[in-house]
């Protein structure tokens, strides 16, 4: 492990203090202007769209995910950009121009809430208890990953780096509410970007520029190449083929997680209007298809460069090559991109429960005449107990570590049927309540069956990630079925009650200003560059 | 909201980019040397933006382009 260990010299310490002391002043500045539950929880719906587009941007960027992807650049290549073109950016644009006008327009508050309106009580319970669960633990998941590094690398101990981290985020999020923590994902997307590029550009240029790096590899298919080697699962690093990749991948759990995770919607929510709610993931697409140079590539230059990982530990990718091209100075600056990476993501999961919390628990289940001061309290109670949970659930994992997979995997049965709930919510008024939550519940049972055959052996994959992709396709095509099947014998909403919630009843939103300005602009724009940037790795 | 983001966006990258280009000049690392520079014009960039938004009266600005 010493083998990563780094000295920090004084300018290393001074960037990462101007760095603490810029994220703690936003909160301290903004914490005048909290006097309601909704300018906590909600800020208020007046936040310009280019923020909330870099917001929801980097409150999914944890540490987790930089630390993950320049790893599985190492392992599988540029095959990873999938996750990114493939796995995130149809999905934004998705949910951009089709979503966001029931999300935002509907007022609800959360996505849990939106199910209320829409189906019933049992299914919005349903999807509140278990986001509110997932998310407060994948937050100890992503503190635990943080604190790993800090280990090998600064020899700090396991609690120092957990309470530091967790203190700081606390701070700012519990001071300003989600204004401080959607300004100080912006903050911490550039931070994380001037970060991290320069670890690409020096680590590629060290291989012999691209085509260095194609030549090194060209033994391993698929790790520069990311279509032509997917159609037989034996021809790439992954084990995966061309239909589990789209359907899985590319299909259940992007729209799975983009379209209705609360993480990423609440920032969007948070917009000023409806374009620009609308305009938030698009505006956030645009960097999120470079993101794979940013975050993979580092990890493929390493692979390139044959460095040897400590203990073959993929997970140390990233701090190697942190350790083998920063010099003093900008090894700070790196630490503080990933301490950026990981406050984001903490503080994405901590405002994501909290409202949760309190709108679609604290206030549907226990104190329905709630005022708003009440709410606010609450609202402040849960962001305390949120960290404090999610310091908990750092130290079970060091304790367990086989329990990040799992936490992976049982993210995976929640996330994997969710999308087929909302597709029929949203676009067939006929879908009942109970429609909805059976079909869910099967969905979620037929996931944590299927991975069950596998385990036993009566299943069987080219690899467990192929394993994820189909588990996925089967989750989702059980719910969409049962959610059909229990509709067509229960009965439907009157139509009145359904206006705003469902496309056929909600009038389009008009297209208004200037054409550049319209969110189909945006999103062609997008959708062309995805298409240019898979055909250049094709 | 009162605070403009690019403000202290443009005040922490204005702080950064001159103490990684100082430590380049004197360490003789180029990586240093660029990123700072180019953290430096950024943050001159933002708090130019910044600034002239608040000149002209609205603390948020208008949309600039992201």
């Amino acid at each position: 492990m010493s083998e990563l260990q780094v000295d920090l010299q004084l300018v290393d310490w001074a960037v990462i203090l101007v760095y603490f002391s810029f994220v703690l002043g936003i909160g301290f500045v903004l914490r005048k202007q909290i006097h309601s539950a909704e300018d906590f929880l909600l800020s208020g719906r007046s936040i310009p769209s280019w923020v909330t587009g870099l917001a929801f941007l980097s409150a999914n960027l944890g540490a987790l995910e930089v630390m993950g992807m320049a790893g599985n650049g190492y392992k599988y290549g540029l095959l990873t950009a999938h996750f990114y073109w493939l796995g995130a950016i149809p999905a934004m644009i998705f949910v951009g121009i089709f979503m966001m006008p029931f999300y935002y327009g509907s007022r609800a508050r959360s996505v849990p809430e939106y199910l209320k309106l829409r189906f019933d009580e049992k299914t919005r319970g349903l999807n509140a208890i278990s986001f509110a669960v997932l998310t407060i633990l994948m937050s100890g998941i992503n503190m635990y990953a943080m604190a790993l590094v800090f280990k090998v690398m600064l020899g700090w101990s396991f609690t120092f780096s957990v309470v530091v981290a967790a203190a700081v985020v606390l701070g700012y999020t519990y001071l300003g509410g989600l204004t401080s923590s959607i300004y100080n994902e912006v903050l911490q997307f550039f931070l994380i970007v001037f970060g991290f590029a320069p670890l690409a550009i020096l680590g590629v240029r060290e291989a012999g520029g691209w085509s260095g790096i194609e030549t090194r590899l060209a033994g391993t298919p698929g790790m520069t190449a990311i279509w032509s080697s997917v159609l037989h699962a034996s021809d790439n690093p992954m084990g995966v083929e061309v239909f589990g990749l789209v359907m899985g991948l590319g299909f259940v759990l992007s729209f799975g997680y983009w379209c209705t995770d609360f993480l990423v919607v609440q920032r969007a929510l948070a917009s000023k209007d409806m374009l620009g709610a609308q305009r938030t993931p698009l505006i956030a697409a645009l960097p999120k298809a470079f993101f794979p140079f940013l975050v993979i590539v580092p990890g493929l230059a390493a692979a390139a460069l044959a460095l040897k990982l400590p203990e073959g530990n993929y997970d140390y990718t990233l701090p190697l090559m942190l350790k083998r091209f920063y010099p003093s100075g900008m090894l700070g600056l790196g630490l503080a991109a990933l301490l950026a990476s990981f406050m984001s993501g903490m503080a994405g999961n901590v405002t994501a429960f909290n409202t949760v919390w309190t709108f679609d628990i604290y206030q549907a289940y226990v104190k329905k005449d709630a005022s708003d001061r009440q709410l606010l309290t609450m609202g402040k109670l849960a962001t305390f107990f949120g960290v404090v949970v999610s310091i908990g659930a750092a130290y079970v994992c060091r304790s367990f570590n086989s329990l990040m997979d799992y936490m992976q995997l049982l993210f995976g049965f929640f996330n994997a049927p969710i999308f087929a709930t909302f597709l029929l919510g949203m676009f067939w008024k006929r879908t009942t309540g109970h429609g909805a939550f059976a079909g869910l519940s099967t969905g979620i049972l037929a996931g944590v069956a299927h991975h069950l055959l596998k385990l036993s052996g009566r299943i069987r994959y080219p690899s467990d990630m192929a394993a994820a992709f189909y588990g996925a396709i089967i989750s989702f095509s059980a719910c969409l079925l049962v959610t059909i099947l229990v509709s067509l014998v229960t009965r439907p909403r009157p139509e009145a009650e359904l206006r705003g919630l469902v496309y056929s009843l909600t009038p389009r939103p008009v297209a208004t200003g200037a054409w550049y300005l319209r969110p189909s602009t945006a999103a062609i724009v997008v959708l062309v560059v995805t298409i240019l940037l898979n055909l250049r790795f094709f | 909201m009162g605070l403009d983001i690019r403000l202290p966006i443009g005040l922490m990258f204005s702080t950064l980019g001159p103490i990684l280009l100082v430590t380049g000049l004197v360490q003789h690392t180029e990586v240093n040397v660029m990123t700072g520079i180019a953290m430096g014009s950024f943050g001159g960039l933002m708090l130019a933006f910044g600034l002239r938004a608040q000149r002209r009266g609205g603390p948020s600005g208008p949309d600039p382009a992201p």
